[in-house]
């Protein structure tokens, strides 16, 4: 084999993440009410085309979390079989190109000179100038014709996009035509005009229309990262580009993984304080008021600082760099959970000391059921509005705070991309004259992107499974028919 | 209240021309207030009477020019004293605002600023109308709160709203309001939040100032029995519209439009008494939303012919100043015009009901005392009295109405019987097996022998759940079974179809939610039902549906009520027995007929006579009852009731009476019971 597959501890737990969601998104296809409360978020636009965003970070994430070791060119006279300390993800082996040419140090975007002059000699004259870059542009003959060269690979990038896009819609129709039995140019039809449809259908133009946005952006990056540097190079010559992929899957991790320690500490302990009341509420309010008073950076840094000294002085626990990596990143995750719980227990503590007054779970008690019972069934799916909101409120402010915690150096390991390391890095390029902006601006535009696409869904999430929201654009519906 | 039927010969002070008001909901545009013609004389009170949804409340915002955000009025004119207010700029319409006209509103907790002193509330009306500030605004201050009857007003003058009580707050709003001396003061339900001894001495008050003053009064409200007491002039408004417009002696006696008489048969009232069906009106309100072709009540109205679906009714005159928009009263359908048929309500008879049987339910010297914490530590420094020794008995298939303002106690009673809130002392046993001793595995069994059904048709269901699940939910934590068929069943029996089950109870209006929760209580086949106001929060038309079905429901499978409510009318028509409660204790107990018929106890009387009727003898003036209820953490020594009674004399503050009856008449907790 040329390669041996590498499960990283936070690949598996990505992976099973995955594998729960399509659990779920099983149990809700039975579950009659959960399936209508998921179409509704089918049906809005905005909710479409922020998942469909959403889904291309993921993959990119899912991609970057199949890690393998590459086998060592075999040794002479030697049978054994070595594989390299590196460990690559598919990600690193689609991007080849970017991940291996790299610069000796800064250059902008799209740039065929480096960023700084440099002493060379040419003609035998020692001159001060810009050298011209090992990998960007370096197929230029004339640096004049750049701009053409750009223009041209745009234009066949997005030919070339359109033409991608134009196949996965095509496919993605003629499925739909099959599984409604429709023909095909009426599924265009209902696809392209849901107006005309007596139901409201799942907002596919949305989606397609996302599609199509993402697939010219991606073949137009693909043509031009074919021989540029699209976002630049970093201090060390690394592509830009290539840092804010791999910073994806860390951005990812941490706001998704983070939670699944914050959530069932903040949801127990917040039920049962506001359920019970006496002491198990006294109790769990001087529990985080404590942990609140203690300043939040203190306590993260002196454990990290902790679990980092109990993984230095046990380096026999990992085999390679990426391992004690991932370790780091796992215990940050574990570490900012543990801290960041007290927020949403308050708030679902409050939230059920009114619920557990209402009527309607005097009612259930009347009836002999049992605590437990109406924590689950009366209690907590009135909370979940609650739980999904903080969720993603969380989710950007856990990918900003590991920013922040990377800043004073108790983040994630050095070798690890992410977006924090990169807009930590990017507080001394701004310094610089003339300013090195291109870092900050694609992780910015990165975080965003992410960000704003993960809040856009989940208000569209929560609207949906709130049983009192009614869409806002049935009135456009109602003007049409009326 | 002087002359209601005199008619000034004065221009109107309010003139309300083809008002029309609009809502941008996300369900399209709802015409709330829809061609409006009105008018209201100095010194007349005008009510604006209608159930909910009907465009009330929107009709007083669109005259202060305070309609919601997404309100706002799209045709029509609104002139007072000769001064059209819908062109004027909102800075001229603030100047307006307080001085012409002012509004009292319904929730006397949540209208005035619980930061701000009293003077200070008062005192910023005083400047921006009247400029006064300083000392002279202290002094007509101090004026206006004597003139509303708040007692120690000098020293109250600088307490906050969280001092006062309910009916003070009240009349510290009506104050605020007449601070800026207004011609027309807008009262919207101002009493519907207040109990009946409150009410009487609140529309008192405001009778007396309008009299005083010469204000116009527009008096918005549902309640039949405050417009007897009030009005002079009546508005009838549906789904948006007038319906019918009358002066309150021909409305009391031949109201015109067939909704006005049904809201009449539909009301519980003595006159009826008997545990008779009452009049319905079916279906609900239609959602403004709708464009309407024809006569708006159509759909709901008993005697509607073809004509009403398809053409929209002109006002027509159905007496001497009186107007009614209704196809009947137009001269061309004059052979139609036959009365409604006055036996919609129809006397059933009683389930036969022996009077001798053993107790259903019994409860003796109940107590729940709530512990007063103070302090870091937490210790006990006293307690709120809130059941303070109640013993009452229900016969099976028999109904005890518990009667009593906010604050007595006769929810606690309610739910401390079900053990909801664990009792302090006495016993409550069902089919002489004692609850209070029970372990929770007994207890969870006796469960399905007795049920509650609440007040709050809203509160009560849980939002997240479906019909089905609801319902079935008691039935599964006792187990007996709650498979769909049986679901069916119940909601069929409660007057809902069974493809119900699958939808979410906001999908419901109030009426509707009210069955389901009545449905889910049936569910495990209880002996008795603790009613806790079930009809309080909803429309008279749609109470007499529900009261209809509890009697029903009783009369077809034996269930006995512990009927919780302040609403008197309501007793006289469900109840057999009735106890009295006044501060954690039962005052009076014994036979319908007895307790409201010939009421010994000085606070049953009082309680009686001050609750509004819907007929013109209203004006018999109640027997008035000062102060408020005392608190229930300090209450009077002895008799509870003496700081407010009538009769006290020395023995009362020092002794508390025992509940006793003599000679077959029923018990009375009073030294000087008649």
């Amino acid at each position: 084999m040329d390669f041996k597959p590498l499960l990283l501890w936070s690949d598996i737990l990505l992976w099973a993440m995955v594998a729960g969601c399509i659990a779920l998104a099983v149990y809700c296809r039975r579950q009659d009410y959960l399936r209508r409360a998921w179409r509704r978020v089918g049906e809005s636009g905005v909710a479409m085309a922020s998942a469909t965003i959403l889904a291309a970070f993921v993959s990119v994430g899912l991609l970057d979390s199949l890690h393998y070791q590459p086998r060592l060119p075999a040794q002479e006279g030697s049978s054994e079989v070595q594989y390299a300390p590196e460990v690559l993800s598919v990600l690193d082996a689609l991007v080849a190109d970017l991940r291996l040419n790299k610069e000796k140090t800064y250059s902008a975007p799209l740039a065929t000179h480096a960023f700084a002059k440099e002493t060379m000699e040419r003609d035998g004259l020692q001159t001060r100038d810009y050298p011209r870059l090992k990998w960007g542009g370096a197929h230029l003959d004339d640096v004049a014709g750049r701009d053409s060269d750009l223009a041209r690979r745009a234009a066949s990038g997005a030919f070339y996009g359109l033409l991608l896009w134009a196949a996965v819609v095509g496919v993605a129709v003629g499925w739909m035509a099959l599984a409604r039995g429709a023909p095909y140019g009426a599924t265009c039809r209902t696809v392209w005009r849901p107006g005309t449809a007596a139901t409201r259908p799942i907002a596919w133009r949305a989606v397609f229309a996302t599609l199509a946005v993402l697939s010219v952006i991606g073949g137009i990056t693909a043509a031009w990262s074919a021989g540029y540097h699209v976002f630049g190079t970093d201090k060390v010559g690394q592509d830009v580009l290539y840092l804010s992929l791999k910073s994806v899957r860390t951005a990812l991790l941490i706001g998704t993984l983070t939670t699944l320690v914050t959530l069932p500490l903040a949801v127990a302990l917040g039920l049962i304080a506001g359920f019970r009341g006496g002491w198990w509420d006294d109790a769990i309010q001087y529990l985080y008021t404590v942990l609140n008073s203690i300043p939040g950076v203190l306590l993260i840094a002196a454990m990290v600082l902790m679990m980092q000294v109990v993984i230095d002085t046990h380096p026999e626990w990992f085999e390679t760099a990426a391992e004690r990596a991932d370790a780091r990143l796992l215990a940050l995750c574990f570490i900012l959970g543990l801290t960041s719980w007290t927020g949403l227990c308050r708030l679902l503590r409050a939230e059920t000391l009114k619920l557990r007054e209402l009527d309607y779970v005097q009612a259930a008690r009347a009836f002999g059921v049992g605590d437990a019972r109406i924590m689950a069934r009366h209690i907590l799916p009135n909370l979940m509005h609650i739980v999904l909101i903080a969720l993603v409120m969380d989710f950007s402010g856990l990918v900003l705070s590991e920013a922040v915690l990377s800043y004073i150096g108790i983040g994630v390991d050095s070798s690890m991309n992410s977006f924090g390391t990169m807009i930590n890095a990017a507080r001394l390029e701004l310094s610089r004259e003339p300013v090195v902006w291109w870092s900050l601006a694609a992780a910015f535009v990165l975080m965003l992107a992410l960000v704003l696409a993960a809040n856009l869904f989940a208000d569209a999430v929560r609207d949906a499974f709130d049983p009192r929201f009614q869409w806002r654009a049935r009135r456009i519906v109602k003007n049409v028919t009326a | 209240m002087s002359g209601p039927d005199v008619r000034h010969a004065l221009e109107p002070l309010l003139e309300v021309r083809g008002l029309i008001a609009e809502l941008d909901t996300p369900a399209g545009v709802a015409r709330a207030v829809d061609g409006l013609d009105f008018e209201v004389r100095a010194g007349e009170t005008m009510a604006l009477l209608g159930e909910s949804g009907c465009g009330k409340s929107m009709t007083a915002g669109a005259l202060m020019r305070l309609l919601p955000d997404v309100g706002y009025i799209a045709g029509g004119s609104v002139k007072l004293a000769g001064r059209e207010l819908t062109t004027l700029t909102e800075a001229q319409m603030r100047e307006s605002r307080g001085s012409d006209m002012a509004m009292i509103f319904q929730e006397p907790a949540t209208s005035l600023n619980p930061v701000l002193t009293v003077l200070q509330q008062i005192g910023e009306v005083l400047a921006t109308h009247r400029g006064l500030r300083g000392a002279a605004a202290r002094a007509r201050a101090l004026e206006l709160l004597d003139a509303v009857g708040i007692p120690d007003a000098a020293r109250r003058l600088d307490e906050y709203p969280f001092q006062f009580s309910g009916g003070m707050k009240q009349r510290v709003m009506i104050a605020m309001a007449l601070a800026g001396e207004p011609r027309l003061l807008i009262a919207d339900e101002p009493t519907t939040a207040l109990d009946v001894t409150i009410q009487a001495q609140v529309l008192d008050l405001l009778a007396r100032l309008q009299r005083e003053r010469g204000m116009a009064v527009l008096l918005i409200t549902h309640d039949l029995g405050v417009v007897a007491r009030m009005a002079h002039q009546i508005g009838v408004m549906y789904a948006g519209q007038l319906i019918e417009q009358a002066p309150r002696a021909a409305f009391f006696t031949r109201p015109a439009h067939p909704y006005s008489k049904l809201l009449f048969d539909a009301l519980p009232d003595a006159a009826r008494h008997g545990r008779g069906e009452l009049a319905t009106i079916p279906g609900s309100v239609p959602p403004l939303t709708t464009v309407f072709a024809g006569c708006r009540f159509a759909d709901r109205c008993p005697q509607a012919w073809s004509r009403c679906h398809d053409e929209a009714p002109a006002w027509h005159e159905a007496g001497e100043a009186q107007r009614v928009r209704c196809h009947l009263y137009d001269p061309a359908e004059a052979g139609r015009a036959a009365p409604l048929a006055a036996a919609a309500t129809s006397v059933v008879a009683d389930g036969g009901v022996e009077a001798g049987q053993a107790p259903l339910l019994s409860v003796r010297d109940l107590k729940v005392y709530f512990p007063i914490r103070r302090g870091v530590l937490q210790r006990v420094v006293g307690h709120v009295r809130a059941v303070d020794g109640v013993s009452l008995d229900i016969r099976p298939g028999r109904t005890l109405a518990l009667v009593g303002e906010s604050g007595c106690g006769k929810t606690t009673v309610g739910k401390a019987i079900l053990r909801l809130i664990e009792p302090t002392g006495g016993t409550v046993s069902l089919d002489g097996q004692d609850v209070g001793s029970l372990s929770r595995s007994a207890l969870r069994s006796l469960r399905a022998r007795m049920q509650m059904v609440f007040q709050d048709p809203y509160g009560s269901l849980n939002p997240r759940m479906r019909v089905g699940e609801i319902i079935g939910e008691g039935m599964g934590a006792l187990q007996q079974g709650g498979d769909g068929v049986a679901v069916a069943r119940l909601l069929e029996q409660v007057g809902l179809r069974a493809d119900m089950a699958d939808r979410y109870p906001h999908e419901f209006s109030g009426g509707q939610r009210q069955r389901i929760a009545i449905a889910r209580s049936l569910a495990v086949q209880p002996a008795l039902i603790v009613c806790d106001e079930p009809t309080s929060a909803l429309d008279v038309s749609v109470q007499a549906q529900i009261l209809n079905l509890l009697g029903r429901l009783q009369r077809d499978m034996g269930l006995a009520y512990l009927f919780i409510t302040h609403n008197i009318a309501v007793v006289e028509h469900l109840a057999h027995d009735v106890a009295v409660m006044y501060l954690g204790r039962i005052v009076e107990i014994g036979s319908v007929d007895q307790v409201l018929g010939a009421p010994r106890h000085p606070y049953t009387k009082a309680l009686l006579s001050a609750v509004p009727r819907a007929d013109l003898d209203a004006a018999t003036l109640p027997q008035k009852l000062a102060g408020d209820l005392p608190s229930p953490a300090d209450p009077p020594t002895g008799c509870h009731f003496h700081p407010r009674c009538p009769r006290a004399q020395a023995r009362c503050g020092t002794d508390a009476p025992v509940l006793e009856g003599r000679d077959g008449r029923q018990a009375v907790a009073c030294w000087f019971a008649d």
